[in-house]
């Protein structure tokens, strides 16, 4: 549905320019006349969303490795530094941090939308398992980045997090060596996060042009499931979904920017505020609020290598979701009881992310187990199930049809 | 146009073929180990290797934490009632039975004496020197708490005894006991 755009340039030196590199009809073909199901509700604008956070992400981070020291003596007094001296430093520092955090919260919704919707189904494998090896990225390049400022929250999450990998059978304590380039976290794994924490957020904006790439070549999924079959399914991009992102985004950076102003710091721990000192553990450690439901399920798991390896996999198993839901039809509209069970799978995440922000101890230890037994089921036989048990509701014949009615339509 | 080439020689060209490719692929593979080993520990952090530590200013029931290869190590002058505690209790009560030091051979008891030898076989139960971390999650425990009169980990709620022997609570080992000797009666070099 995408193809090249039969847009004729009037101008002579845009024809010029295009005629030895299509680069405007490109634009043209895929940002402007791209034809887009005319269903779309909010809930699809995410995507821009989660692509103006990218690039606020990388601005602010450009400009603030212009004051910051990526050494052990001097990283948390150069974020400080930022803080007080640096013209603006504190508003950079904050949009940068919080920037984070509404990063997840976009990928987060952005996921959960694909879900409810069955963004994954064919023909959209490739599109969402390219999805989740940029959220894969997300959170390494998140955690590198919230070891830089080196109090000691960073400290120990990175102590905490670099020796999941000491689990591994054998080679467990070399491996682990060789990330920290020493015998614990210092100032070599300072700098080599560093180093990642600037490259990352690139390879995430190379797996964003593939996502889109794979996006266009198939079309966008819609609230009804249902395949563009004519032009009278679609809208041009421009101007219909670039005003309703922009839109949604700007409804979006209100939220995030009541956020920087306000309560710059509500999203994060205050024990971070004290430089790292590797002699003395807080308390009590816990990872950033998006991390919560993945440390939930590490601790949920007696055994060491278990909850390791049960931790990646609720990951791993995202990448399979294309064939573990056996329903052929994709909206949840339609699927009275998988939507139950989406809920259920929403409910469950939730109480993951509560339960990993608790000692783990008592009745919350008990909750995190269930919760991630729960996750499981929900993907390995749930969903397999559900293809062959439930009857869809009727679906309508088009999108035209499911957005005017049979009459019109 | 079709050219035809008599008598051309395929074994030899498949043979550069394959050897071209051949040399490529291991040069390529060679050349990423630099990269690779490059992140390994270097010769600065190695050289930091070793700590000598005198015993002597130490009072009885003084704990001190040092630095080694960055990690905390704990050493501590025992009160003779701490001693007296880690040597009555029976190996059966151990959730580790194994002495977990590194200096002697990795099936050793956890009795007290082998927490306290080093090296050299070299026996001083007053002092006792661990690597000061959990064994759990890589949490720095608190000393002279616990139910056992020894470390408490605040992280998970583990507690080591007097030996530094885990007693209760999620951690799978003993505290580790680092390599060490002594040089003289109240000097020790770790590492």
């Amino acid at each position: 549905m995408s193809g090249h755009s039969t847009y004729e340039f009037k101008n002579p030196i845009a024809r010029w320019v295009d005629e030895r590199l299509p680069i405007l009809s490109v634009v043209r073909g895929q940002l402007v006349d791209f034809p887009t199901p005319r269903n779309l509700n909010y809930w699809w604008t995410f995507g821009g969303i989660l692509a103006t956070m990218l690039v606020i992400q990388i601005l602010t981070g450009i400009v603030l490795v212009m004051h910051f020291t990526p050494h052990t003596s001097m990283a948390f007094d150069s974020v400080e530094h930022i803080m007080r001296d640096v013209n603006w430093g504190w508003l950079l520092r904050w949009m940068h941090a919080n920037g984070a955090s509404f990063f997840f919260i976009a990928v987060y919704i952005h996921i959960f939308r694909g879900l409810y919707y069955g963004s994954y189904k064919a023909p959209r494998e490739i599109l969402w398992m390219i999805g989740v090896i940029i959220f894969i990225a997300m959170m390494a390049t998140a955690f590198m980045g919230y070891v830089l400022p080196w109090g000691q929250m960073s400290y120990w999450g990175a102590v905490v997090i670099t020796n999941l990998f000491s689990a591994i059978p054998v080679v467990g304590d070399q491996i682990v060596q060789w990330l920290w380039g020493g015998f614990s976290v210092a100032n070599p794994t300072l700098q080599r996060f560093f180093s990642l924490h600037y490259l990352l957020p690139f390879v995430l904006a190379a797996l964003v042009f593939l996502h889109v790439w794979a996006l266009h070549v198939t079309g966008n999924n819609n609230p009804d499931g249902i395949e563009v079959k004519s032009e009278q399914d679609t809208l041009p991009f421009h101007p219909y979904y670039t005003m309703k992102d922009l839109f949604a985004i700007l409804v979006f950076l209100m939220v995030y920017a009541a956020f920087v102003f306000y309560s710059p710091w509500y999203l994060g721990h205050s024990i971070n505020f004290a430089p790292a000192n590797p002699l003395s553990t807080p308390a009590h450690i816990v990872p950033e609020w998006y991390f919560l439901p993945f440390y939930a399920m590490l601790r949920a798991i007696p055994d060491k290598l278990g909850g390791v390896i049960v931790m990646f996999s609720s990951l791993i198993i995202l990448f399979f979701l294309p064939w573990l839901d056996t329903s052929k039809v994709k909206s949840l509209k339609y699927r009275p009881l998988a939507r139950q069970f989406f809920w259920l799978l929403v409910i469950v995440c939730l109480v993951l992310g509560i339960a990993g922000a608790q000692p783990a101890q008592g009745a919350w230890l008990l909750v995190a187990r269930l919760a991630t037994a729960w996750y499981f089921i929900h993907f390995l036989v749930i969903l397999p199930l559900l293809g062959f048990i439930e009857k869809p509701k009727p679906i309508p014949a088009s999108i035209s049809e499911a957005v005017l009615g049979k009459a019109k339509a | 146009m079709t050219t035809k080439v008599e008598n051309a020689d395929v074994s030899r060209r498949d043979f550069l073929y394959i050897a071209t490719g051949a040399v490529g692929a291991v040069g390529t593979a060679l050349a990423i180990w630099p990269f690779i080993d490059q992140m390994n520990p270097d010769a600065s952090v190695l050289a930091l290797a070793s700590t000598e530590f005198d015993l002597a200013p130490l009072e009885e029931g003084q704990g001190v934490t040092i630095k080694w290869r960055g990690k905390p190590v704990f050493i501590r002058h025992r009160t003779p009632k701490e001693i007296e505690e880690a040597k009555k209790t029976p190996l059966a009560e151990l959730k580790d039975p194994i002495a977990r030091n590194l200096n002697l051979p990795p099936d050793a008891e956890a009795t007290d004496e082998n927490r306290v030898k080093d090296a050299n076989g070299k026996v001083n139960e007053k002092y006792l020197v661990q690597i000061g971390i959990c064994t759990h999650l890589g949490c720095v425990p608190l000393g002279e708490q616990g139910d056992y009169d020894g470390w408490f980990c605040p992280c998970h709620g583990s507690h080591y005894d007097s030996a530094g022997r885990i007693r209760k609570g999620p951690a799978p080992r003993n505290l580790d006991i680092p390599p060490y000797k002594y040089t003289s009666d109240t000097v020790i070099v770790i590492g």
